[in-house]
């Protein structure tokens, strides 16, 4: 191959403008032992880009997806199970309220002295009352004499 | 599709979408994880598969987004993807290597430090030899992005290796 031409296709690869052939011709000859000291810059790249070519993929892959794609769909219906019987549950849930009886509250002694407290209570408030019937009572007497002018 | 089927039309290809993946996220094992997810994930869609006219771009681009999707969370997360690549290569084989071996890693390094989309389209069209229209259905670039890149990228590597080369900087 003419150096001149090779020097052409050097130039325009670096302008990207090679055809994939003429790429290929470049690293062709850059793979090669003798090349002249001016171009002997560019020969890593071509050489870097053969080498790179060989990298392989080496894991070993492993296509177990029939099976957890089994266990997948179990699994989304399991949930969805959940969540409707969550929601039933829930739909269907009335809290009863504990009835709450005194003596759960209070011991003996204290449900006594209220009692005490509100005996007194209303021993007093009956008094009130009574005072209340003279009020009556004063008001018949008087409405008796308003009447009457 | 069967188990052999599936590895019948992936095998093809395997090697450039570990390929596209180590160039995106340097270290191998990372790579590798890639790789594997990606062959996985097409496996799941198996039965989408058969319709697919070009499994291989396919599978390119779902590569490439993905590495690009990784690229971007450890970003975010302010993690450095760990690798030893560079490591054992200096190390294990210092005195047996010659030099030329040592430029080409130098390349290696060059092109890690391209920005991604340059690094796509040099390890696409340089390593891959794809065609232009290739390129272009894989990334999903115009024509002449593809070409301003590609050349950016190139130049790049020649201007970086001629520095190396004179100073002599490893």
């Amino acid at each position: 191959m003419e150096l001149d031409k090779i020097e052409k296709l050097v130039e325009k690869y670096f302008t990207a403008t090679t055809t994939v052939a003429e790429e290929k011709m470049l690293r062709e000859y850059f793979l090669r032992e003798d090349i002249p000291a001016h171009l002997e810059q560019y020969a890593p790249m071509f050489q870097y880009f053969a080498s790179a070519k060989e990298e392989r993929f080496t894991k070993q892959l492993a296509l177990t997806q029939e099976s957890k794609g089994i266990r997948g769909n179990f699994y989304k219906w399991a949930s969805i199970a959940a969540v409707a019987v969550f929601t039933i549950g829930l739909y269907f849930y009335n809290p009863t309220p504990k009835p709450i009886s005194l003596a759960d509250e209070y011991t003996q002694e204290e449900i006594a002295s209220a009692q005490e407290a509100l005996a007194l209570l209303a021993m007093n408030f009956n008094k009130g009352t009574e005072q209340l019937y003279h009020l009556e009572e004063f008001e018949k007497n008087t409405s008796k004499f308003l009447t009457k002018e | 599709m069967k188990q052999a089927e599936f590895l019948n039309v992936v095998m093809p290809f395997k090697d450039k979408l570990y390929r596209l993946a180590k160039r995106l996220l340097v270290s191998s094992e990372e790579a590798e994880d890639a790789t594997q997810e990606i062959l996985l994930k097409l496996w799941s869609k198996k039965k989408a598969m058969e319709s697919y006219n070009n499994v291989e771009a396919f599978a390119m681009t779902m590569t490439k987004n993905f590495c690009l999707d990784r690229l971007k969370s450890k970003q975010a997360s302010n993690l450095k993807l760990v690798h030893s690549n560079y490591g054992d290569e200096g190390s294990s084989s210092l005195q047996k290597q010659v030099e030329a071996r040592d430029s080409l890693s130098w390349v290696e390094r060059i092109m890690d430090e391209l920005p991604e989309q340059q690094k796509m389209v040099l390890q696409l069209r340089d390593v891959e030899q794809y065609e232009y229209e290739e390129i272009e259905e894989l990334l999903g670039m115009k024509p002449t992005a593809i070409r301003v890149a590609l050349s950016r990228a190139r130049k790049t590597v020649r201007e970086k290796l001629i520095q190396k080369h004179s100073y002599g900087i490893g």
